[in-house]
């Protein structure tokens, strides 16, 4: 009788090797590949604006804390998810988020429409201890926020960095990074109006935490919560439009 | 042990330590002002240590050619240990996170390290990368070296392994604690701990290699496929999910290459598949080793196995997209993901059914011996979560358990279930094996562990699917206005015991592995004293070489 084929491939290392690699590449390359090159799959949204470097900031201390692990920031397709949350979200709106933050729990609820829903003092006072406005909370506190001041003088780098990667900063964003982080923070700051020449007259220029007199991780968190799903409207228009 | 390496394996470590205790220097000096100086000290502090550590046993007589005639199972009983002790701090950070969700002040206040966000990865890491992956890096040395029946071929790779192994598993938890992490989910350690655990995991794959070609069996057995496609695709996960670029070289902090929409499907492509090829197929190929040899009964079917396992290999890789149902991911590519996660029981039910035929005729065993059961409840385990998974990646089931505690439910009935069972069921086969003794200090004490593991197993799971499907029934529920009938904090609150008893469940679950601990300590001491060599457990090829 003829040897059954798969003793053949028991016997030789380097072929079994190259078989487990042959095989559990195809998976990955048919289903992830195309989404670089096929158009259709990232929408248009030509009035996009970029994170400002005090967002960024704030959207790496969101990293840093962990806060993906209890917040998505997806809204699916359904129809409970659109009445509570807002309009589902689309992959243009995180087309420049390296890496993107769609989180796959709901310890808390979705933050992907979170921006200009509360205030900045409610966010403050929410996270120094969130069962101060949320009685029945299970969140952690983040106390440290308000107290340390936000490292900004290497903003220009990470700025560089994501254009490296993608994000179409331009090089007066990078060079001004810093001062446009101090800016955003204190609209009273000489430094402000170019924050809103670069980035939009929609830009929140504010004291976030309160504090005029310092940069802290509390204001770059803040400036980044209440920029969520605001960087663009196409999410909006494309409700309206499956609606009419 | 040091004085089991050769003279030039002496030589060879201390030039790799000298190596790495540079790059820590360079971290160190590089770094300042940032959380990477820190790491810097760890390695640099652990690279002088070891140094020390090879430096005080420089002198010492060289072995004799008589180590050739046995295997090499030092880094697998250092694995061992090292497993069960990243065992209890990753199951302690399980309890104390899962405490934090009903009790959420359960904490050191205004610590930022004891936050939640940043001790839940301790948890999972530890667990995952500490316990498991040290339980495959040990036991593969020993199921290597046995079913090539050939001795590994130098001393001092496999002690590379592990020892840079755990290093990596130090930075990451420790990253988490001062804030370090990329956000990806089984992923989260930054740049270069990602850069060290690719070096190691070529040493890891070469080590593979070079042994499987002194091998003295013709065929290579089952367990060591399952092994080698842990390796291999699990390195292919691993730098491709984790290609970023660093601000800067002094930067701890990295921006991932790609954004959006391509970053998600990278993600859990990787994420699913380090479920798959670290999680399951090296746990099989630890599964189709100790679980025989315990019943004294072959496999039941060997087509079984090359079905099961080129199935596995396939079909998982497809199967990530499932985790973005609904979402921005285009809708062919979920469609294709829920296709093959269905089919995907396939495979997954040929290996869990081979294992289970091949305990008849030894299920008076089974009734017996608790160590024989947790493989059998490994395998039962195994099978259901590979049913549940299937069943959550049908679309219109996963708009219900997606965001909830189900998916926790689920990962832990196949983390606690499968993973953890199969591992202790082989741990306390191989240990009195590893130090030579009839059996384990208290086979008593394995029966307490198995029902503690069991009931932390199953209380967990449970509160889990009744948390989990009572979120996603009351997020859809609409009252007779049409409106929306619960607030999300409704949905909170209304898991409050559930969490009590899931703390619970891990409590459990803990205690059991602290059982299993003490239990393994004392078989290490009775070692001191009395040893029973295993009949015929020596290599062919090593014994050839020395007798020539």
């Amino acid at each position: 009788m003829k040897e059954f084929f798969h003793r053949r491939i028991e016997r030789n290392a380097i072929g079994f090797v190259l078989a487990i690699v042959g095989v559990a590449s195809i998976g990955g390359l048919v289903e992830i590949a195309p989404l670089f090159t096929i158009h259709e799959t990232v929408e248009a949204a030509p009035d996009m604006r970029l994170y400002t470097p005090l967002e960024l900031a704030g959207r790496n201390l969101y990293i840093r804390e962990g806060c993906y692990a209890c917040h998505s920031q997806m809204i699916r397709t359904l129809r409970d998810e659109v009445e509570r949350y807002g309009p589902y979200s689309l992959a243009a709106e995180s087309q420049y988020d390296h890496p993107m933050l769609w989180g796959s729990k709901r310890t808390g609820p979705d933050l992907a429409r979170l921006g200009a829903k509360y205030s900045d003092a409610w966010h403050v006072a929410h996270l120094i201890n969130p069962r101060d406005v949320v009685p029945e909370s299970v969140m952690p506190r983040y106390g440290w926020l308000q107290r340390n001041p936000l490292r900004i003088d290497d903003l220009g780098e990470h700025l560089a960095a994501q254009r490296a990667v993608g994000v179409p900063y331009t090089d007066a964003m990078i060079e001004n990074a810093t001062a446009d982080a101090r800016g955003q923070a204190n609209p009273e700051a000489a430094e402000s109006s170019g924050v809103t020449e670069r980035y939009g007259e929609a830009t929140n220029v504010r004291v976030f935490d309160g504090n005029p007199s310092l940069v802290t991780e509390m204001d770059a968190l803040v400036a980044y919560l209440q920029v969520l799903g605001q960087l663009t409207g196409a999410a909006h228009q494309e409700t309206a439009g499956r609606q009419e | 042990m040091i004085s089991r390496l050769t003279v030039s394996e002496r030589h060879l470590a201390l030039f790799v330590l000298g190596a790495l205790a540079l790059a820590g220097l360079a971290m160190a000096v590089g770094g300042r002002g940032d959380p990477l100086a820190v790491h810097g000290v760890i390695v640099l502090a652990a690279s002088l240590g070891l140094g020390f550590l090879v430096l005080s046993a420089l002198f010492s007589p060289e072995p004799g050619e008589s180590r050739l005639a046995e295997y090499y199972d030092d880094p697998t009983k250092a694995g061992i240990v090292l497993s069960l002790a990243w065992a209890v701090v990753g199951m302690f950070f399980g309890v104390w996170v899962a405490a934090l969700l009903a009790w959420p002040e359960l904490t050191f206040v205004d610590s930022a390290w004891a936050s939640f966000g940043r001790i839940r990865p301790v948890h999972t890491s530890g667990v995952i990368f500490g316990f498991g992956g040290n339980a495959l890096i040990a036991t593969s040395f020993h199921v290597l070296q046995r079913t090539c029946r050939a001795r590994l071929p130098d001393q001092f790779s496999p002690w590379f392994v592990l020892i840079g192994y755990n290093l990596f598993c130090v930075i990451a938890a420790s990253g988490y604690l001062m804030g370090m992490t990329q956000s990806k989910e089984y992923a989260e350690p930054e740049w270069y701990a990602d850069i060290w655990l690719v070096i190691v995991w070529v040493v890891y794959f070469l080590i593979y290699i070079r042994t499987l070609a002194r091998r003295k069996e013709p065929h290579i057995y089952v367990a060591n496929w399952y092994y080698m496609a842990f390796i291999l695709v699990v390195a292919v996960l691993h730098i491709v999910n984790n290609l970023a670029l660093p601000v800067s070289f002094g930067h701890a902090k990295s921006y991932s290459l790609f954004s959006g929409v391509q970053d998600a499907m990278t993600q859990w492509w990787y994420g699913h598949n380090a479920v798959a090829f670290f999680l399951t197929a090296g746990f099989l190929g630890m599964m189709y080793y100790y679980l025989p040899k315990r019943a004294e009964r072959p496999i039941f079917s060997y087509r079984l196995s090359i079905i099961s396992f080129w199935g596995i290999t396939f079909m998982y890789m497809w199967a990530g997209a499932h985790h973005l149902h609904y979402t921005a991911l285009p809708q062919w590519v979920q469609t294709l993901g829920m296709t093959f996660s269905v089919v995907l029981l396939v495979p997954s039910w040929a290996s869990a059914g081979n294992a289970l035929a091949t305990l008849n005729g030894a299920w008076h065993k089974v009734r017996d011996d608790a160590t024989l059961r947790f493989m059998m409840v490994a395998a039962v385990f195994y099978g259901l979560s590979t049913f549940e998974g299937s069943f959550m990646a049908i679309r219109a089931v996963n708009s219900l358990s997606h965001y909830t505690d189900w998916t926790v439910g689920h990962v832990h009935a196949g983390a606690l279930g499968w993973v953890a069972m199969i591992t202790f069921g082989s741990l306390y086969a191989l240990v009195p094996w590893m130090w030579k003794q009839e059996r384990m200090y208290s086979p008593k004490l394995i029966e307490v562990h198995f029902w503690l593991a069991l009931a932390g197993t199953v209380v967990y799971v449970f509160a889990m699917w009744n948390s989990g499907i009572i979120q996603g029934l009351m997020w859809r529920t609409y009252n007779d206005s049409g409106t929306l009938a619960y607030s999300f904090i409704d949905s909170l609150v209304a898991m409050h015991p559930y969490y009590i008893a899931r703390a619970f469940g891990g409590l459990l679950f803990l205690t059991g592995a602290v059982v299993c601990s003490y239990n393994v300590w004392m078989t290490i001491r009775m070692a001191r004293v009395a040893r029973v060599p295993a009949k015929g457990d020596v290599p062919l090829y090593g014994a050839a070489q020395a007798g020539e």
